[in-house]
């Protein structure tokens, strides 16, 4: 209808709607699904990248559950790092909304303020914080002694290296902050002087408004940084190189190193889609239990 | 009773704000003062907190010791054209799915919607393949061509925004004989500038920060960009710390004197991305 009124033919409208976004449609096809069919093929054989490619079959799978150690170990880091961080920083993020959103003075400065380590590279906040945690010199341990407590190994220690890296991540939650803060202000005023009105406390508004209101952002940030967090890299790159005993040895980490490293591309390439398949399952389980937690306004 | 209760919590919620403030900003601190002191004086105990000697050399010899200068003018190079595709191909995208009607566009903004819950690392490895088969690793191309086939989370943005501005405007320029690509730029495209700003914005703080791009596409340490190119300072052997954190220092210069002369841009993009998932 629009286009006869505007005295277009819907032939040309069509035409002109897929030159339109004829970007979008080769980008989909170069970017995404030509290199994931590749990633498919190539996790099927025994490439080198030098030599001929070899059909293996699954063995490649295989091959990294029975036989290749250090996935399993790999695997178990990074899970342990994304349980760590995600309910950290989404608590913290919520935390620091909801005390921005008060009557407090000074709440752009804050903002801005628990927004700047967000803008910082990964590369440079993993030089800052290897500096910072450094046993002997570094800040922390420095402040930490002064006050009487004991000196932590921190990235050192096969203990300590992966809560070091949630403090680093935790460290950029400004972002989110800012996020849940919008969210929150978006909240009707009238709902809450409902709650007021009816002799609730802060608790009942926190726990019958503010939470179901707010719940499908925080459904949307917990799946952006759970996915975040399963692909950390840089960080244990930069800072540890997988050590110490490959107690930092992330998923992605071991990924790059057989492929780049050894040369195993087709076993990086078969490790890289079990990432991507338990990516989706976890995505999965959550979006399927948030329907009990998550309240979307259009369907009261 | 309840007075103090009331001044209780205020007094604890200021408690709270200052103190992440002081945690968000120790580090960032703690980096500057590092990045003008001598590696000696680094490793002094007990700490020196406010260097005596203050050490500009350190920022001189970041562009000794490694090519540094020519690690920004690559980052530049990259990052300018990053955006301007970014600009143009979001915005013709945009377009096209939200104000021209055709069979096939909701299934294309929801594939592109889809990829934004692809885990990026994953592909990068058949990527790496894909571009050596063309030829073109060491190069800027791999780095640059990708951003002139529109971004999932800015083609989402800018959709959500294109979709506030009444179609008569577009109706109006028909009737006066305009064409698309007519109406893109002269209609939309100066209405659209807070939402192109937010676009330019955040490419370039991608662009800027990218490191798992470089580090496997380029070789050369001549070509690397800032984010690889800082590495160069760490060694097994000797490590100039101070330096080190000089030449962090001023990778992050730019990125804090964009913020703050653009904040606005910086909140109503996170908002707008974030909220509307």
């Amino acid at each position: 209808m629009a286009g006869a009124k505007m005295g277009f033919n819907t032939k040309r409208q069509t035409l002109w709607g897929w030159i339109l976004i004829s970007p979008l449609c080769l980008g989909l096809t170069l970017w995404v699904a030509f290199p994931m069919g590749l990633s498919l093929w190539t996790s099927l054989t025994e490439w080198d990248m030098l030599s001929k490619a070899e059909f293996v079959g699954l063995k490649n799978y295989i091959t990294i559950f029975t036989e290749d150690e250090l996935f399993l170990k790999s695997v178990r880091n990074t899970l342990y790092f994304t349980v760590l961080s995600v309910p950290l920083q989404m608590i913290i993020a919520l935390g620091g909304a909801l005390l921005l959103n008060t009557q407090v003075r000074g709440k752009r400065a804050f903002r801005t303020i628990f927004y700047l380590p967000s803008l910082i590279p990964i590369v440079v906040s993993s030089v800052m914080w290897l500096w910072l945690f450094n046993s002997q010199y570094g800040l922390i341990n420095y402040l930490l002694h002064s006050v009487g407590l004991n000196r932590v190994q921190w990235i050192d220690s096969r203990h300590m290296v992966i809560p070091s890296l949630t403090i680093m991540n935790i460290w950029n939650v400004g972002n989110i902050i800012i996020i849940f803060l919008a969210g929150l202000q978006g909240i009707p005023k009238d709902l809450l002087e409902a709650v007021e009105i009816d002799g609730g406390r802060y608790w009942h508004k926190f726990r019958f408004v503010i939470i179901p209101l707010l719940s499908p952002i925080i459904l949307y940030n917990m799946i952006v940084n759970m996915i975040k967090c399963l692909q950390l890299f840089v960080e244990p790159y930069i800072m540890t190189g997988g050590g110490p005993v490959n107690s930092s040895l992330s998923f992605v980490l071991h990924i790059y190193n057989n492929a780049f490293k050894y040369g195993k591309m087709g076993v990086a390439n078969a490790m890289a889609w079990v990432l991507f398949i338990l990516t989706l399952l976890i995505s999965l389980v959550i979006f399927k239990t948030s329907c009990h937690w998550t309240y979307y306004e259009g369907d009261r | 009773m309840m007075k103090t209760r009331r001044t209780g919590a205020v007094v604890l919620t200021y408690l709270c704000l200052v103190s992440g403030a002081i945690c968000c900003l120790i580090p960032l601190l703690w980096l500057v003062r590092s990045s003008l002191m001598s590696t000696e004086d680094m490793f002094k105990l007990p700490l020196i907190f406010f260097p005596k000697k203050i050490r500009f050399q350190n920022y001189a010899e970041v562009f000794t010791m490694v090519p540094f200068a020519k690690f920004y003018a690559n980052t530049i190079f990259v990052v300018t054209f990053n955006i301007f595709g970014a600009l143009i191909s979001n915005l013709m995208i945009a377009y096209g799915l939200t104000r021209i009607e055709f069979k096939g566009r909701k299934l294309m903004f929801s594939l592109s919607i889809g990829t934004l819950m692809l885990p990026a690392y994953v592909q990068l490895i058949p990527l790496f393949i894909e571009w050596n088969w063309f030829g073109k690793i060491n190069t800027f191309f791999p780095l640059i061509v990708p951003a002139f086939f529109g971004n999932a989370f800015f083609i989402f943005m800018l959709c959500q925004f294109l979709r506030t501005i009444p179609r008569d405007f577009d109706e109006a320029a028909f009737m006066d004989g305009a064409n698309y690509p007519l109406i893109i730029a002269k209609i939309i495209l100066p209405l659209a500038k807070p939402a192109m700003a937010v676009v330019a914005i955040f490419q370039f703080m991608f662009t800027w920060n990218d490191f798992m791009g470089p580090l496997l596409f380029l070789n050369d340490r001549e070509k690397f960009t800032l984010a690889i190119g800082i590495r160069t300072f760490i060694s097994t052997y000797y490590t100039p710390w101070g330096v080190l954190m000089a030449a962090a220092t001023l990778t992050i210069l730019p990125l804090i004197v964009l913020f703050f002369s653009a904040q606005k841009f910086f909140i109503s993009g996170l908002t707008l991305g974030g909220i509307k998932g």
